[in-house]
């Protein structure tokens, strides 16, 4: 079942506005390609031993222009070594954004901040953009990603994505 | 209804005759280019794609800038990888330390982004090439090998901000000190996905030089790009340099715009960006009563690494020495900057006033090397961001400034305006 990978369960981590590429991972790992080296160091500052608490599956689950600053894609990789399936924000930076779906984690944009509560499992369809957050007893609709979107994360990502289109062309 | 210079460009590279915002469309690029950080990403175990080639080795740029000279032994590897891979692809435009630059001032001064084309960059900072009439797009890596490998981006067609310029700057007042006022108008996410179109008569008091700070700033807003309609300004510099026949657009008078900002230049005073926020802007003459002391000032970076902003330094420097205890970083921003600066006897006011002067590089501004501050320790940098611990400790501060405003608080020892210098001349 494919479109069940874009359905998600997971206990719900919360964090606040402007969170910043800086704050996500330090410059020092920039020369670190690896998702499972990064986590130790993703927002550690903010969350010390945050990579230690989540599990697979848990949700990201931030408020206005998450991800700001610069176009370094170890914050979304850092993100996802810790096992997070995707990140729920109130508003994203366009790179941040960029960088996630090309990568294959889904990011999408809801209000999801207001109504979560900290260590709840709350559920996320990426399809329908519907959230729901059982200890609020709530249910909102964030934006559905659109279908160019939905192609590249289905391709596990713009590399995937790309491998295909240079098939298309007889370069591959 | 009408385009903008922006719709313009992306119908000229396929993105469709009639462009509506949202859209995702995927038009050709003239250049792509990154640093070695987001390259040595990009290509990291995808050798399977690779093996296809780049679209255009004449239209794809690596500046190792970051980490370089290399900074430690992982740095010198990852180089190493991405020397390696420019070798192997044939790849025309690899600079190496000592005949580079900084990403975003070398291929303006080569001539390898023109007026009316696409850009794709690795790097956040690519908006500043808009300050040549270019669609100039800071990406990732996945986006990089992309447009490396296929030669297009994909694109969500943005709405544009109008930012309306009147009157002039005045003396000691810069391009840094609009895109400051700007950030701190509309926030860190004020324009976010959006693109930042400068007009009006206040751009004819505006250099290249300070076109280029403002718009490489624009990502500070969250800005797709930047972009200044090209004009005679731009023509003078680009006319000797252009290596690719290149368009001149401009914006329809019945173009749409989702926002319309103005700025009196007239009216502007150097501007500071507290910690930890590019868009936490104060004027400076305020920040300045306090006489803050300082442990540290970088003059430098994509933002202020020119020609034009050294000359100011040097302008402001002569005769003069920094404040005991003060360390005073300059980084020329590029080889040809570095050489020019030597010609004019800049580097000889510097070296002369106390400051030491580094190779062309990114430097302290993104807490590399060449600068890092220890905890407890105050800078004040020409540079984009002072987020916390961007230049180093988690327990620095790092205040934004113009050059004028840089220099004037080396001298000085402590946050200063350039008219408490020069009046003591």
């Amino acid at each position: 079942m494919l479109e069940d990978a874009f359905r998600f369960r997971g206990r719900a981590f919360l964090f606040g506005d402007n969170i910043d590429t800086d704050a996500i991972i330090n410059v020092n790992y920039l020369n670190v390609a690896d998702p499972e080296l990064l986590a130790p160091h993703c927002l550690e500052e903010l969350s010390p031993g945050l990579s230690a608490r989540a599990r697979k599956g848990d949700i990201l689950v931030a408020g206005d222009n998450f991800g700001c600053g610069s176009s370094r894609e170890q914050a979304p990789l850092a993100i996802m070594g810790c096992g997070f399936s995707c990140v729920v924000a109130k508003s994203f930076s366009r790179l941040f954004y960029r960088n996630a779906i090309n990568l294959g984690l889904p990011a999408i944009t809801a209000d999801a901040v207001a109504f979560a509560a900290e260590g709840e499992e709350i559920a996320v369809d990426c399809l329908s953009g519907v959230l729901r957050f059982p200890r609020a007893d709530k249910e909102i609709s964030g934006a559905p990603l659109p279908p160019f979107m939905l192609e590249i994360l289905r391709l596990g990502g713009l590399a995937g994505f790309l491998k295909e289109q240079l098939k298309a062309e007889g370069r591959l | 209804m009408g385009m903008t210079i922006a719709e313009k460009i992306m119908a000229a590279h396929g993105g469709g005759d009639t462009l509506t915002a949202g859209e995702i469309i995927m038009p050709a690029v003239d250049m792509v280019y990154s640093n070695e950080l987001n390259a040595s990403l990009a290509i990291y175990g995808k050798e399977d794609i690779l093996k296809a080639g780049v679209f255009d080795r004449a239209r794809v740029a690596i500046i190792p800038d970051h980490f370089t000279p290399n900074k430690d032994v992982a740095s010198a590897d990852l180089c190493k990888f991405v020397r390696d891979f420019a070798g192997q692809q044939g790849i025309e435009h690899y600079f190496e330390v000592g005949r580079l630059g900084i990403e975003h001032i070398i291929l303006h001064e080569k001539g390898l982004v023109n007026p009316g084309e696409i850009v794709v960059g690795a790097d956040s900072h690519s908006c500043t090439y808009g300050a040549l009439g270019a669609l100039s797009i800071g990406v990732g890596s996945s986006d990089f090998l992309f447009a490396m490998m296929a030669g297009k981006i994909w694109l969500k067609v943005p709405e544009t901000i109008r930012v309306e310029l009147t009157g002039a700057l005045s003396p000691y007042v810069t391009g840094k000190d609009l895109i400051l006022e700007l950030l701190g108008q509309i926030g860190p996410d004020g324009a976010n996905y959006r693109i930042l179109e400068f007009c009006g008569e206040g751009l004819q008091s505006m250099t290249m030089a300070d076109r280029f700070t403002v718009c490489n700033m624009a990502v500070e807003a969250g800005a797709k790009t930047a972009i200044f309609p090209p004009d005679g300004i731009t023509e003078t510099y680009i006319k000797p340099r252009a290596q690719r026949p290149y368009h001149l657009y401009a914006s329809d008078p019945d173009a749409a715009y989702c926002q319309r900002i103005s700025i009196d230049l007239s009216a502007l005073t150097p501007r500071l960006a507290c910690p930890h926020s590019p868009s936490n802007v104060k004027p400076a003459a305020e920040v300045a009563k306090q006489k803050l002391p300082l442990d540290q000032v970088f003059i430098g970076s994509c933002t202020n690494g020119r020609i034009e902003d050294l000359r100011i330094a040097a302008g402001i420097l002569k005769g003069r020495k920094i404040a005991p205890g003060l360390r005073l970083v300059i980084i020329p921003g590029s080889r040809d900057v570095y050489a020019a600066a030597l010609e004019e006897g800049l580097i000889q006011t510097f070296i002369e006033a106390e400051a030491v002067v580094g190779p062309p590089c990114c430097g302290p501004c993104i807490g590399g090397h060449m600068g890092i501050l220890a905890a407890g320790e105050r800078c004040v940098a020409t540079s984009n961001r002072n987020f916390k611990g961007r230049m180093g400790s988690m327990d620095s501060e790092v205040y934004l400034a113009g050059v004028p405003v840089a220099t004037a608080s080396a001298i000085q020892g402590y946050i200063a305006i350039p008219e408490e210098v020069l009046h003591h001349a």
